[in-house]
């Protein structure tokens, strides 16, 4: 009853004020995979998002900003119909938010016909990036490759000549493996391609053991990833044959691989450990929020809040869209990565890392840093984006 | 290739067997038996997994938390057969499904509410944490023997309780036709409830002994399980000995195919389509192997005799 009143003064209040209400506040719709094994990507996304709103006040740019999370299930259909419910019931002023491609493929399209600006959390597939690229559409993250093909340049540098390579038999993976391939110029051994979702990975293990590769590269996200780390450390090789990684070894599955893990290899445009004021403040506010150490989607989460909070401002509001994308465009806002500005594709021009998982003085399992591999990295599909 | 890494792949095939026998054990007594389809087999394995991680934030060791999750697994099979499974056995096999289907959603995301949506560890026991090298460079954990003894150990004993004891000869009576056993005076009911019961632990023992090896997150029983229904249709759907050979059976095409596949592809194809082909058909080899199975013996390789 409570709820039927409020709504219907809301209501009222709305008819009576008609724009000047509306204009004082911002809904913001946010997609993210919140169920199935791979939940902890999005709640790590969301936590990060949703402290960024916090951090201002629950005022993003000075805006009563109310933020409606959808869980997306991992499902493309469902998502795309709970993206018109947002754009058409809800009458959302912005989108953000997405943690895989799959989903991102989906949703981008109705999204940006509709006019809506979206700011991504996660997801960077490359026809985005490339063919497919909006001015409606900005991005915090990363496209699809960088991680990998950072990984590729590093086993490249590192002088490192017989490799196998490793990845789930699906786009993403085969993805993976053509990335780290850009750069890398030695040999590859073996490519194995396992099953998705697959539990047991002492065959393949048992394959590297034997060709004695220099090091191995991995692009096996999740429950897999947990797997294969736990399972290649009780082999003995996790000290042996180097481990390089893509969305394997990061701070969603450091909990559940604990000292496995020290020591192997990752590619990311962001760690806890990089030092800038904004990100101190960030991990120390995350964790004193949340109680767990946060992972690049909650950087990213948190860098898109920042983002859109800084936009609104300098672009006076949300009434001039045209205006709003153009300071979105700018990025006027410290990231948690320090530098950081929009390519002509709306991805960031930003720098790529190796970071190595370790265990911090406070028992937390996190990612640090080893050593910077691209400076000011700019995507491999820039050039095909014709923006109008 | 080397005759070892054939050797060492094929004891891999045989301890992915084992693991899968651990599960399928289970469901194949409740299937067979009961004649009841409990797609929940697999969150009560994932509860095993989930109450094995929280028995050890208790008491610190695996012993004390294998302790804590069998009895949890137990009681909350028990309880789940009380208010939910005991109201369906005279169902149809579709009823079953819906009802038990609801029940997997409810307790993935239940385990989700209650230890969240991270993946979780359980650590190995220091007594079994050793490990021993079986080809240059590559060592064998301990508890993988450990597994592979377990497993052998389970299939025995259900042997020896299916077939040689007073309870056994019931469940086999209750199996081929359970109002006759009930006519004769045997509580059929509880028969059935200490059988699922039994079954329950079962699981909840394999996603006990999974956890040190395997990620513990919510669904990681739902791809098992889909692994284990193919185990009992190949070995004839409730027969104990049928699922302790298709398992192994399974293990080892699984595996073998994983780690031959491509190579053999290589021999006939250019290297990049090898890469292709290689990991799909290992991928579809155990369905494959099911789906020849279903055609020459749609019964199974070993179907439970005058069942």
């Amino acid at each position: 009853m409570k709820r039927i009143i409020t709504a219907a003064v809301t209501a009222a209040a709305v008819g009576l004020y008609g724009a000047a209400a509306q204009a004082e506040s911002l809904k913001i719709g946010f997609l993210a995979t919140l169920s199935g094994p791979p939940a902890v990507l999005g709640q790590h996304m969301r936590d990060g998002f949703l402290l960024g709103v916090k951090q201002a006040g629950g005022k993003l740019g000075g805006l009563d900003t109310e933020v409606i999370v959808v869980d997306d299930e991992l499902k493309p259909d469902g998502a795309l119909t709970k993206v018109r419910g947002l754009l058409e019931r809800d009458q959302v002023d912005m989108m953000a938010g997405v943690v895989f491609s799959n989903v991102m493929m989906a949703v981008y399209k109705p999204i940006i016909d509709s006019e809506t600006i979206f700011v991504g959390g996660n997801a960077g597939p490359s026809p985005i990036a490339g063919r497919a690229c909006s001015p409606y559409f900005f991005t915090t993250s990363y496209q699809n490759d960088q991680n990998h093909e950072a990984m590729g340049k590093y086993a490249e540098d590192a002088g490192y000549k017989r490799m196998i390579v490793m990845a789930p038999n699906y786009q993403a993976g085969k993805d993976s493996i053509a990335g780290f391939k850009r750069h890398f110029k030695g040999e590859i051994v073996d490519e194995l391609y396992t099953k998705l979702g697959q539990l047991d990975f002492s065959s393949e293990i048992t394959r590297i053991a034997a060709a004695k590769p220099d090091a191995i590269f991995t692009f096996m996200p999740g429950g897999m990833g947990v797997n294969l780390v736990k399972q290649y450390a009780q082999a003995g090789l996790a000290g042996e044959i180097p481990f390089l990684s893509a969305f394997t070894v990061d701070e969603t599955t450091l909990p559940a691989t604990q000292d496995a893990a020290l020591g192997l290899q990752a590619g990311a445009q962001w760690a806890p450990n990089l030092d800038n004021a904004a990100n101190k403040e960030f991990v120390a506010a995350f964790e004193a929020e949340y109680g767990y150490a946060p992972a690049t989607y909650a950087a990213q989460g948190y860098d898109a809040a920042r983002l859109i909070d800084a936009a609104l401002k300098k672009a006076g509001g949300k009434g001039d869209k045209q205006a709003l994308m153009a300071a979105l465009k700018e990025a006027p806002f410290e990231s948690v990565r320090g530098d950081f500005t929009f390519n002509t594709n709306n991805f960031p021009i930003q720098d790529v890392y190796v970071v190595k998982a370790v265990k911090r003085d406070d028992g937390k399992y996190v990612t640090e840093t080893v050593e910077k591999v691209f400076d000011d990295k700019v995507d491999a599909y820039v050039d095909e984006c014709r923006m109008n | 290739m080397s005759a070892t890494l054939f050797a060492v792949q094929t004891l891999n095939g045989l301890q992915l067997g084992i693991l899968l026998f651990l599960i399928a054990a289970g469901l194949t007594l409740v299937f067979g038996v009961m004649d009841f389809i409990n797609l929940a087999h697999g969150v009560q394995y994932m509860l095993g997994a989930y109450l094995a991680v929280a028995g050890y934030a208790i008491t610190g060791t695996f012993w004390g938390a294998m302790l804590i999750a069998l009895v949890g697994a137990l009681v909350v099979g028990l309880l789940l057969e009380a208010l939910i499974f005991r109201h369906l056995y005279d169902r149809d096999h579709l009823d079953q499904v819906l009802a038990t289907f609801g029940v997997i959603l409810f307790l993935n995301e239940a385990v989700k509410v209650i230890w969240g949506a991270a993946p979780l560890t359980l650590p190995m026991p220091d007594l079994l944490s050793g490990s021993i090298e079986i080809m240059d460079g590559l060592l064998y954990p301990v508890y993988r023997i450990a597994l592979i003894v377990a497993g052998l150990a389970v299939a025995a004993l259900l042997y020896v309780l299916v077939s040689k004891t007073r309870a056994g000869m019931l469940v086999r009576a209750g199996a081929t036709n359970a109002p006759m056993v009930s006519a004769l005076g045997v509580d059929i009911r509880r028969l059935f409830m200490l059988v699922f019961g039994f079954g329950t632990m079962l699981a909840g023992f394999a996603g006990i002994l999974a956890a040190p090896i395997l990620v513990v997150e919510p669904g990681m029983g739902d791809n098992l399980l889909i692994l284990a229904f193919v185990v009992i249709v190949i070995g004839g759907i409730g027969s104990i000995r049928g699922a302790f050979l298709a398992a192994l059976i399974v293990g080892l095409v699984d595996t073998l195919g994983r780690g031959f596949a491509t190579d053999i592809a290589k021999l006939l194809l250019s290297p990049s389509a090898a890469n292709d082909v290689g990991p799909a058909i290992a991928s579809m080899l155990i369905y494959i192997l099911m789906a020849g199975v279903l055609f020459f013996r749609p019964t199974g390789l070993f179907p439970v005799r005058g069942g």
